[in-house]
């Protein structure tokens, strides 16, 4: 097996809130092997972003981290001094996220961006620094290099950009990339082109991904593992293959069956939407998070946050009511 | 219902210098029948023209160029009194159910107002029929007390169709009605529009970017790329076997949530061309894996191929079908 790259442990992200703190990340544990491609899906508000932004320290103050670890390639990143993480940043991890315009700096070169990321952990002459960024665009599918390292972020389409922030992000050789809806912003045609360029990146570089997305399709097609994530917790973890031939928690099952064309297509059927709506943080219901959407909720579920337990081999779900069967 | 014919739609935009004027062909040369009772969904990418085509249909913007009909009579050519009946009979349901919503408005108010207008009902009437709206939507009657802000993304949504139904209509232009919800509240949406659609016998054109949406909702389906129309299919033949180049990339470009069919075509090259300087002939051609010396010349017209389908593309030439 390869090495261990990422260990979350008992994650607990929190934010000061009027009445007390309001936790948006409250129990994630994810291990992640070097080369591994790993996916997590939830909806908006499931604390999926968060726990990308943890992995990089940057929980956005004044939330912070209130318990668990974050282990990058054996420290422990929520511990280190801000000099520290900065070391680790772009070099042991990069990082991908939706609007490649709002992460790219508008008045800025794209060649001055990529400069500023190459030498960030590295003094190289000015002419290194050039050859540099122009093999790194040539890497990502960028036409024309050259050309394009005096363009501005606004001057280049959707793709583009997104091509730009992910050879910024490898730049310094990270062996994981992070990568939070990178795709969300674009057509689907262009999807597809970045989608294949991560998978190219990652055999060629032997390089680890972490993808977190809404998208069910997307994680089929492009991850080994999966976590599902619900109102800051884990609630399903398995292979890829496992998850969707036989998922294990009504969540994932309803969050299946809510999207037409994935069991079953045309609309003979009708779809099996999930009643209610994503709760708020400050409104997370007592014992399971997911009881008062679930349709197979008893009396039982109210008791106590259900544990991630281990259901069938390799596949753990966080419910009461799945039987284990390993 | 809806009639097009050669249905164009142009904005002059000054690009760069002040002498510099440029026309974006948002729509070009549509020509499209929309039956009472379908749902016809328009697909595309971003700068299609998709959203300015059901500007067309809903008569917010006049074409450049063409004839728009409804129920037989030209949009711009018809008196106040047609114009009004449309108003009433064409409504619409919004993307953002954030934005579309006025805050400052009681739901009451969202719903009645356009009884009001059309002078539909007044008083205790009104606000019976409101209630009974909102119902029908899923929502409790005291909701018409409230404001959106109060209201999460998928009930605002619901208001926004209560409001649409509330002059009773005929026809819902909705542009992508679901696309800012979460995927477990956009199913409620889709199975209510749905039901709404069977129970009144509407008759839907549904603009959207996400073809699996496409596929539950569609009867039919306009594939747009740079402003034209290159497919038109009934839903079923065109997710088994779509025709022109452009419409199976775009439904091979869609993950398929099932990690045993995992893709392993080659994705569409290159960025979609800017609509104001389209490529010569056919405006896919630069990207197509098809591609012939005489898409380069020629535009090929939208023709019809199969039964109910046509296509725009010279490959079908070929066959002499």
């Amino acid at each position: 097996m390869a090495e261990e790259l990422l260990r979350l442990e008992r994650l607990r992200v929190v934010f000061p809130f009027p009445r007390g703190e309001l936790a948006g990340v409250r129990d994630v544990g994810l291990v992640l092997q070097g080369g591994e491609a790993v996916g997590v899906v939830g909806e908006s508000g499931c604390g999926k972003s968060l726990t990308a932004l943890a992995i990089l320290g940057l929980v956005p103050p004044p939330g912070r981290i209130a318990a668990g670890e974050v282990r990058l390639g054996g420290r422990v990143v929520n511990r280190l001094s801000p000099a520290e993480l900065r070391s680790i940043r772009g070099r042991e991890v990069g990082m991908v996220f939706q609007e490649p315009m709002t992460s790219l700096n508008p008045v800025f070169t794209v060649g001055y961006q990529l400069a500023e990321a190459i030498t960030a952990h590295r003094r190289l002459s000015a002419a290194e620094v050039r050859r540099r960024c122009i093999e790194l665009l040539g890497e990502v599918g960028v036409p024309a290099p050259e050309a394009r390292l005096r363009a501005y972020p606004g001057q280049l389409s959707g793709g583009l950009r997104q091509r730009v922030m992910i050879a910024i992000s490898i730049a310094c050789g990270p062996r994981l990339l992070v990568a939070d809806e990178p795709t969300t912003a674009l057509d689907v045609t262009i999807q597809a082109q970045i989608m294949a360029l991560l998978a190219r990146l990652r055999r060629e570089r032997g390089m680890a991904l972490l993808l977190i997305s809404h998208d069910l399709g997307l994680v089929a097609q492009n991850v080994d593992r999966v976590l599902v994530m619900y109102a800051g917790y884990v609630v399903e973890e398995s292979s890829t293959h496992a998850l969707f031939d036989s998922p294990l928690h009504p969540y994932t099952r309803g969050l299946m069956e809510s999207i037409p064309g994935v069991k079953g297509g045309g609309h003979e059927h009708r779809l099996r939407a999930i009643p209610g709506i994503v709760p708020h943080p400050s409104q997370v219901p007592e014992g399971c998070p997911f009881r008062e959407r679930c349709s197979e909720a008893v009396g039982e579920c109210a008791l106590a946050v259900p544990a991630l337990e281990e259901k069938r081999h390799q596949h753990r779900a966080r419910c009461i009511r799945v039987v284990t069967n390993v | 219902m809806f009639d097009l014919r050669a249905v164009s739609r142009h904005y002059p935009v000054s690009e760069g210098g002040l002498a510099r004027r440029a026309l974006l062909r948002a729509v070009e040369s549509v020509d499209l029948a929309i039956h009472r009772g379908e749902t016809l969904a328009v697909v595309g990418e971003s700068g299609c023209g998709k959203s300015t085509l059901a500007r067309l249909l809903l008569r917010l913007e006049p074409p450049t160029q063409g004839i728009i009909r409804y129920e037989g009579e030209d949009l711009w050519q018809s008196d106040r009194a047609a114009v009004r009946r449309f108003r009433r009979q064409v409504q619409m349901v919004f993307q953002d159910p954030y934005a579309s919503l006025n805050p400052r408005m009681r739901v009451s108010s969202i719903v009645g107002e356009g009884m009001a207008i059309h002078r539909l009902a007044t008083g205790v009437a009104r606000r019976d029929r409101v209630e009974e709206l909102l119902r029908q939507v899923g929502l409790s009657p005291e909701v018409a007390t409230g404001y959106p802000h109060q209201f999460s993304g998928g009930q605002r949504q619901r208001i926004g169709i209560a409001r649409a139904l509330a002059v009773d209509p005929t026809v819902l232009v909705a542009d992508e009605p679901v696309s800012a919800l979460d995927v477990s509240v956009q199913a409620q949406i889709l199975n209510l529009l749905q039901d709404l659609k069977r129970d009144r016998g509407l008759t839907y054109v549904f603009i959207s970017h996400d073809l699996r949406v496409v596929e539950y909702m569609a009867d039919r389906v306009a594939v747009m790329y740079l402003g034209r129309v290159v497919e038109l299919s009934p839903a079923a033949a065109l997710y088994e076997e779509p025709l022109h180049p452009y419409a199976r990339a775009l439904l091979a470009a869609v993950p398929a949530a099932d990690p045993a069919r995992r893709s392993v075509s080659r994705p569409l090259e290159g960025d979609v061309p800017s609509p104001l300087d389209p490529p010569s002939g056919c405006a896919f051609h630069p990207r197509c894996s098809e591609m012939m010396p005489r898409c380069r010349r020629e535009q090929p017209e939208l023709t019809h191929r199969a039964r109910d389908r046509s296509v725009a593309c010279h490959l079908y030439d070929l066959c002499g079908a």
